[in-house]
């Protein structure tokens, strides 16, 4: 892989004026150990938008992804310095309450990941923690969060059921489902539709777009097209830096980067 | 050339007979194998059928009378073979030991794999394997020594009895369904945890409503293969049970099991006597357990992929 110029990055600013921001970070680095894998990341992402971050394998999505909503404190010696802002707080600060954090910023991840529950108790999983027990509220809840991720006909008359024995595409929109029943403001996705078919990707980008009126949507994706079908804004990730940062079109049809180029016409990846 | 590879084609090489030999002896050691478990089968089915079918001795006779002296004979002239002492007594130290060994044993693997992943479990991992190999002979005489006397001066009596038993084999099988259990939490995919913390769940619900749940199966079959263990151990037990095959009044009067009454007996009987039939009896229903032991444990596990 070439090595380019990491002084080298347009990163559009967003007027807050004009666009509302739901999170941004702040001079974000991570560290697995010792080893730097990001290297002082500052993006801002707008509320009701989809942003992509696409970037080789390797470069730092997942974990920059991951660290949004501090999932890479379970795992042991990774540190993040800078800050991720959200509601004017620093979220990576201390006395953050992760678990309630969580709850405001869902995730799904890129592989299906439903419990070995019935696909009711799969969705009612989190509300249940939150202490909602009345069995009407969350019928209801299951209702709504299924038609939002376009399962609900496919699956209304087998809510009782594993939901181990749905496809994978399936699983994931119920996966989906499940992290929108805790009514998150933000939902991060590391490539949803990586392990999917191509009917099944193309359902859940339906899914994405659909819900893109109430949620602020960060996703990953390996897939160059998707992010060009589905984001309003796309961050290009090289070796643990974001080297370009715009609205999609202008990432795909005119980079102003030379790495961003390459990459976006296939050069490398 | 050609001719070359098409003979070559139809010819028996090196490589073949070879596998060919390796069937052969992997046939011959099955064999030998199934013989051998099934003559054991066999053997200990006839003597231990024996009871009844020559000594006369009435089946429900055997399982339900408490007067184990199958040396002498009733009024109607079949030994006194009743086993309801030492089946009661295997069934109460197996129970009562499981019952408290599982809390300690989730317990302890809950901080091997979810609480101290790193740390935790490199130290106590080798000390489970530690325990796990020490023989029950060591065990049997820490029980007497320390066991027994504790159980006579705080609750009075001998001190031997089902109480200080159960002790031993809480002990005993312990590490093994630790580290059973671990195995099984371990087996636990991580992007289970992964999906519940994201969900804003906290540690503790991840682990009892996510990971426990989800290794119930294999938490079972530990318990379960711990419960065996238990009932087949025989010398730890003999050391402190007191070896007196009467119904247990209370948790501290001497009792016996299954197996302690049949390591005591066995030097002690004539072969073919009706005496030593009976303690074939009693070993027939160890291995009747054992088989029901083994039929559970394949049961759960069927249950318990992912
Ligand atoms: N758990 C981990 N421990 C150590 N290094 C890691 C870990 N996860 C990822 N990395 C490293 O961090 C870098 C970025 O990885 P990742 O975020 O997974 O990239 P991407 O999602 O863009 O493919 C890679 O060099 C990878 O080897
Ligand atoms: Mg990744």
């Amino acid at each position: 892989m070439q090595n380019y110029a990491s002084e080298d990055r347009y990163i559009k600013e967003l007027d807050p004026k004009k666009h509302e921001i739901a999170l941004s970070t702040e001079d974000l680095h991570v560290f697995y150990g010792t080893s730097e894998a990001i290297h002082g990341v500052s993006l801002p992402f707008e509320r009701f938008k989809i942003t992509a971050l696409i970037g080789a394998s390797g470069s730092g999505k997942s974990t920059y992804l991951r660290s949004l909503n501090r999932m890479n404190d379970n795992i042991e010696g990774t540190r993040v310095d800078g800050k991720i802002m959200y509601r004017d707080i620093d979220i990576n600060g201390k006395g953050v309450n992760v678990y309630e954090m969580r709850k405001h910023i869902g995730m799904v991840f890129q592989r299906p990941n439903p419990f070995s529950k019935s696909i009711y108790d799969n969705i009612t999983f989190a509300p249940k923690r939150n202490g909602i027990k009345n069995k009407k509220v969350l019928d209801e809840l299951v209702e709504t969060t299924l038609k939002q991720a376009a399962l609900w006909d496919q699956v209304k008359d087998q809510l009782d059921q594993s939901a181990l024995a749905l496809s994978g595409g399936q699983q994931q929109r119920l996966c989906i489902a499940r992290a929108i029943a805790m009514k998150p403001d933000i939902l991060l996705l590391d490539e949803p539709a990586s392990a999917l078919d191509p009917i099944s990707t193309s359902t859940v980008e339906d899914t994405l777009l659909s819900l893109k009126d109430h949620y602020t949507i960060i996703i990953v994706t390996h897939n160059m097209q998707q992010a060009g079908r589905i984001s309003d804004y796309t961050a290009f990730f090289h070796l643990g830096n974001v080297l370009e940062y715009d609205i999609t079109s202008n990432v795909f049809q005119r980079p102003k980067i030379q790495a961003t180029e390459d990459y976006v016409s296939g050069r490398f990846g | 050339m050609n001719d070359e590879i098409k003979e070559k084609l139809l010819k028996k090489s090196r490589a073949t007979r070879s596998e060919f030999r390796g069937r052969i002896i992997s046939f011959v050691c099955t064999a030998i194998i199934v013989t051998v478990v099934v003559s054991i089968f066999y053997f200990v089915a006839s003597k231990g059928l024996a009871t009844f079918f020559s000594n006369k001795v009435n089946l429900w006779d055997f399982l339900s009378k408490t007067i184990w002296n199958p040396g002498s004979t009733d009024s109607h002239g079949s030994p006194q073979a009743g086993a309801l002492p030492m089946i009661v007594g295997s069934f109460a130290v197996t129970i009562l030991s499981a019952v408290i060994a599982t809390p300690f044993a989730i317990a302890t693997a809950v901080f091997m794999t979810e609480i101290s992943p790193n740390k935790g479990y490199k130290i106590l991992q080798p000390v489970t394997e530690l325990l796990v190999g020490i023989p029950s002979v060591v065990y049997g005489f820490i029980g007497l020594s320390v066991v027994v006397p504790f159980v006579r001066h705080t609750f009075g009596g001998t001190g031997f009895g089902i109480l200080a038993g159960t002790f031993v084999l809480f002990v005993m099988i312990l590490p093994t369904v630790t580290s059973m259990s671990v195995d099984a939490l371990r087996a636990v995919p991580r992007y289970y945890r992964e999906a519940s913390l994201a969900l804003g769940a906290t540690r503790w619900q991840t682990i009892y409503k996510v990971v426990l749940r989800s290794s119930a199966p294999g938490l079972a079959t530990a318990v379960v293969f711990g419960m065996s263990r238990a009932f087949g151990e025989a010398l730890a037990v003999q050391m402190v049970i007191g070896n007196a095959a009467l119904l247990p009044h209370n948790l501290v009067s001497p009792a016996s099991t299954l197996t302690s009454v049949l390591t005591m007996g066995m030097g002690n009987t004539v072969m073919g006597s009706a005496a030593n039939n009976a303690l074939w009896s009693l070993a027939l229903l160890l291995l009747l357990m054992s088989l029901v032991f083994n039929l559970v444990i394949n049961k759960i596990a069927k249950r318990g992929k992912f």
